[in-house]
C-alpha cells in the first residue's frame, strides 16, 4: 500500500523526462503524488496541501539535470525542502545557570511520557549530571509505582507523595515539593512526569498550567507518539497554547511509522523536535536529525546520496549485466560475492540497503550487521567454483566442507544458503514491484543514465 | 530559519484558516432539493475527501468510498442534499463489518463457550489495560463471573496497575511477579478459570510495536498456550487501536492478525478531537469488525461499537 514516493514518481514523470525544464504542466500529476505521499505518511491534509504548494514553487521553471533523472530530482527537492522545515540544526536543552534545571514533561496518555521521563534521567546520569524524578502523575493507576522501578533501575532517586500508602492528588503540590527536595538535595536537574491528559480537557489542562506556574520550569517538553495521524495538529496547538513548550519529542520511533506526525507539528507550533525515543529500553533515547525523519516520512531511502555512492562504483556496463541476471535469475553466489566486494567499498551494507528505494522497510526488519560480512566472504571463498555457480548442488557433505574451510559451524553455511535464497526472492519482488512486467530500472539506480 | 520565517506569516495564517475551517459548507448545509441527480458535483467530493482524510481515514479507503459513492448514485439518483448525505454515509457504513453471534460484542449476550476466553492485544501505549479494567467492569455488571490475568509482565509496574482496576471493577486477578513468562500466567489463569467456574477470562498481554519478531512470537506462544488449556480458547483476541494513530495502525493489524488471528477491534480515546476513521479500511481490508470503543478514563467510558453512529460523528 505504501510504494515509496521515489517509486510513484518513476512513474508518473515519465512524461516529464526528455523534457528540458519542469513545468507546470508536466508536473500536475507529480504533485499530486507527492502530496498523496505526504498524506500515506500522516501529514495532516492542510500542512500537505501547503507543502507541495511550496515544492512546485521551488520545482516550476528548474532545469532538469541530465545525471539523474526528473524524477530523482523532484525528490531531491522535496527531500530539501523537508529537512529545511524539520528544523536544520539540532536543538538540545539549555541548562539553568543555577541549578536546578526544571524540566516538565507534558502530553496525551500512552504517548511514552513516563518511559521518556526515566530515559532523560538517564541521559544526564550517565553526563555526570544529578537528575531527579518527580512524579507528578497522581491519576493513572500505579503510574508512580511505574516512574519508581525506573528510577531504581538506573539509580535516580524520584519524588512521590504518598500518604497511608495512598497516592496524595494533588500533581501541583507533588511538583512544588519535588522542587524543593532537589534543592535540598544538591539535584541539578528535576524531571517533572505529568499524568497524560486529553488536549480539551479543561480541568487537566488546568492542572498542567497550574504546576507550570508553580513552578516555573526552564524547558516543557511535549511528548508525542510518532506514529500519530491527522489530529497530531489539534493537539499539538492545545498544548502550545496553553503551555508554550519549549521542545517536542517524539516517540515510538523504533516501529514502521512513516512519522509524517513531525512535519505536522513543527508546522503549527514552530518548535524544534529535540529527542527521538527509539525503544523500551532506557538506553533508546538519541538526539532527533531532521535529514533521517525526512527520508522516513518520504519513505523513501536515501536515493541521492546512494546514487552518488553508487556511480563511483559501478559502471553502466556492469550494472545492465546485473540487471540481466537478475531478471533472469542466473544470479549465483560468484556474482553476490562480486558484488559484496563492490559494496564493502560504499559504506554500510545495512546504510546502503536502506537506501535503495522500497527497501527501507523490508531492510528494517532484516537483521544486518556488517560483521556478517565478513562471515560470508569467508564462507564464499570456501566454495568451490562450481558450488558458487550452482548453490543448488551444495548438499549435506559439502556443506560440511565448506564449514570446515571456514572455521564456522555448517548452519552458519545453511543460513547463508537461506539468506541467498531469499535475496534472490527479494530481488525478483523488487523486479516487479518496480517494473510491472518490465525490466528493473537499475540502471538508473546504479548510475547508468 | 531563513525560509521559514519568510514563509511564516503569510502560510500560517492560510494553514490556521484551513485548519480552523468548520465542516459546514456540505454537510451542515440546508437541505437543497435537486432534480433526480445521477452524479456528484466535484465540490462535493473534494470536501468528502478533506473530511475522510482528516479523519484518518487514509488515501486509498477515501477513494474506494468515493467510487462507492459515486458508482450508487450512477444507480440509485438522488433528490436532495440530505438523500445524497445518506447514501454517502450508508456506503461508508457498510464498509465495515458488523457484530456476529460467534463472538457478540453486548455484555448480556449468550456466550458461545464456558469459559469465554478474552486475548487482549496491541503496541504500546493504546490502552489495552484501561480497556480490560473497563471490559471486567461491564461483563461484571451484566452478571457474569469474570477472571483478569496479568500477563503484561514486561513493563514496569503493568501488574499494579491491572491489579488496581481489577479491584475497582471488582473481579479477581491471576498474576505473579514482574518479569515471569507471560505464557505461564495466561496457562495459569485458564486453569484457575476452569476450577473455579468462571464466565469470561481477559488476559492482559504486554504493548508491543508490531515490528518486533520476536516480541509477536511471544505473542502467538501466549496464544498458543491457552488452546492447551481450554480448547478453542483464546476466543476472542482484541486488538486494541488508538484514535489517534494514523496510517501505521494498517500495520499494525497486519501484524497482529498474522501472529494472533485477531477477531476484533477495540478503537481507545475517541473522548478527544481523533476521528479514528482509520479502522473504516481496517474492517473491511482484513474483514475484522470493531467491536468496543472507549471514550474516557472512567470505568464506565466503554461502549459498544454503533457504525452509524461512528459515521455521523466523522462529519460532526
Amino acid at each position: 500500500m505504501f510504494e515509496s514516493l521515489s517509486e510513484k514518481l518513476e512513474g508518473a514523470l515519465k512524461t516529464v523526462t526528455g523534457q528540458g525544464r519542469i513545468t507546470e504542466l508536466n508536473i500536475a500529476t507529480t504533485m499530486r503524488e507527492i502530496r498523496r505521499a505526504l498524506l500515506d505518511a500522516d501529514v495532516n491534509y492542510q500542512v500537505a496541501r501547503d507543502f507541495t504548494e511550496r515544492v512546485k514553487e521551488k520545482a516550476l521553471g528548474g532545469e532538469v539535470l541530465r545525471s539523474v533523472s526528473p524524477g530523482q530530482q523532484l525528490v531531491k527537492i522535496v527531500y530539501d525542502e523537508l529537512v529545511h522545515f524539520l528544523g536544520e540544526t539540532h536543538h538540545g536543552i539549555e541548562l539553568a545557570p543555577v541549578p536546578p534545571t526544571i524540566i516538565l514533561v507534558a502530553g496525551l496518555q500512552g504517548s511514552g511520557k513516563t518511559t521518556f521521563c526515566g530515559k532523560l534521567a538517564r541521559y544526564y546520569k550517565r553526563k555526570g549530571r544529578a537528575p531527579m524524578l518527580a512524579a507528578a502523575d497522581v491519576y493513572r493507576p500505579a503510574a508512580v509505582d511505574q516512574l519508581k522501578k525506573l528510577a531504581e533501575s538506573i539509580g535516580v532517586p524520584v519524588y512521590a507523595l504518598e500518604e497511608d500508602g495512598q497516592v496524595v492528588q494533588d500533581a501541583v503540590r507533588v511538583a512544588s515539593e519535588a522542587v524543593a527536595e532537589a534543592r535540598r538535595n544538591a539535584r541539578d536537574i528535576l524531571i517533572i512526569d505529568t499524568a497524560g491528559r486529553m488536549h480539551i480537557d479543561e480541568r487537566m489542562m488546568q492542572e498542567v498550567q497550574d504546576i507550570k506556574t508553580a513552578v516555573e520550569p526552564h524547558e516543557i517538553l511535549f511528548v508525542v507518539d510518532s506514529m500519530t495521524g491527522q489530529d497530531a495538529v489539534n493537539t499539538a496547538r492545545e498544548f502550545n497554547e496553553r503551555l508554550d513548550f519549549d521542545g517536542v519529542v517524539l516517540t515510538k520511533l523504533d516501529g514502521d511509522t512513516r512519522g509524517g506526525a513531525a512535519l505536522s507539528i513543527r508546522s503549527v507550533v514552530h518548535k524544534p523536535i529535540k529527542f527521538a525515543s527509539t525503544g523500551e529500553k532506557l538506553d533508546a533515547l538519541t538526539e532527533f536529525y531532521p535529514d533521517r525523519m525526512a527520508q522516513r516520512i518520504l519513505g523513501m531511502g536515501d536515493v541521492v546520496s546512494f546514487v552518488e555512492r553508487a556511480q563511483e562504483q559501478f559502471d553502466e556496463k556492469q550494472a545492465a549485466r546485473l540487471q540481466k541476471k537478475i531478471r533472469t535469475e542466473e544470479f549465483n553466489l560468484e556474482d553476490f560475492y562480486e558484488q559484496l566486494q563492490r559494496i564493502k567499498k560504499m559504506g554500510s551494507l545495512k546504510d546502503l540497503l536502506g537506501m535503495i528505494p522500497g527497501m527501507g522497510r523490508q531492510i528494517r526488519d532484516l537483521d544486518v550487521d556488517d560483521d556478517a560480512f565478513k562471515h560470508i566472504e569467508a564462507i564464499i571463498s570456501s566454495m568451490t567454483v562450481e558450488e558458487r555457480l550452482n548453490p543448488q548442488i551444495i548438499n549435506g557433505s559439502r556443506r560440511r566442507r565448506i564449514a570446515r574451510g571456514c572455521g564456522l559451524e555448517v548452519h552458519d553455511v545453511n543460513q547463508l544458503l537461506k539468506q541467498f535464497r531469499e535475496m534472490k526472492k527479494m530481488m525478483k519482488t523488487m523486479t516487479k514491484l518496480m517494473g510491472k512486467g518490465r525490466a528493473v530500472d537499475l540502471s538508473a539506480l546504479m548510475g547508468g543514465r | 530559519m531563513g525560509l521559514f520565517d519568510r514563509f511564516k506569516k503569510h502560510d500560517q495564517d492560510r494553514l490556521e484558516e484551513g485548519l480552523e475551517k468548520t465542516r459546514t459548507s456540505l454537510f451542515g448545509k440546508l437541505d437543497r432539493l435537486v432534480r433526480g441527480k445521477d452524479t456528484v458535483d466535484d465540490e462535493v467530493l473534494d470536501e468528502l475527501e478533506e473530511v475522510l482524510v482528516t479523519s484518518d481515514v487514509g488515501v486509498k479507503t477515501t477513494l474506494d468510498i468515493i467510487d462507492r459513492v459515486e458508482a450508487r448514485v450512477a444507480r440509485d439518483k438522488y433528490v436532495s442534499t440530505k438523500e445524497l448525505q445518506a447514501m454517502i454515509r450508508a456506503e461508508i457504513a457498510d464498509l465495515m463489518l458488523g457484530d456476529s453471534a460467534e463472538r457478540p460484542a453486548g455484555f448480556d449476550a449468550p456466550l458461545p463457550h464456558r469459559p469465554y476466553v478474552i486475548m487482549v492485544v496491541g503496541v504500546n501505549g493504546v490502552g489495552k489495560t484501561t480497556t480490560i479494567g473497563k471490559l471486567a467492569y461491564r461483563y461484571k455488571e451484566a452478571g457474569k463471573r469474570v477472571l483478569l490475568g496479568a500477563a503484561d509482565t514486561f513493563r514496569a509496574a503493568a501488574i499494579e496497575q491491572l491489579d488496581i482496576w481489577a479491584e475497582r471493577a471488582g473481579v479477581p486477578i491471576i498474576k505473579q511477579k514482574h518479569g515471569a513468562d507471560p505464557a505461564a500466567v495466561a496457562f495459569d489463569t485458564l486453569q484457575a478459570a476452569t476450577a473455579r467456574d468462571v464466565d469470561v477470562v481477559i488476559i492482559d498481554t504486554a504493548g508491543r510495536l508490531h515490528t518486533k519478531g520476536g516480541l509477536m512470537d511471544e505473542l502467538a506462544k501466549i496464544k498458543r498456550v491457552m488452546g492447551r488449556q481450554v480448547p478453542g480458547a483464546p476466543h476472542e483476541v482484541l486488538l486494541v487501536l488508538d484514535a489517534s494513530t494514523g496510517q501505521n495502525a494498517i500495520r499494525q493489524a497486519e501484524a497482529f492478525t498474522e501472529s494472533v488471528d485477531v477477531t476484533g477491534l477495540v478503537l481507545t480515546k475517541l473522548d478527544g478531537t481523533a476521528k479514528g476513521g482509520i479502522v473504516i479500511g481496517i474492517s473491511n481490508e482484513f474483514r475484522i469488525p470493531v467491536k468496543y470503543i472507549g471514550v474516557g478514563e472512567r470505568i464506565e467510558d466503554l461502549q459498544v461499537f454503533d457504525r452509524r453512529a461512528f459515521v455521523d460523528a466523522l462529519f460532526k
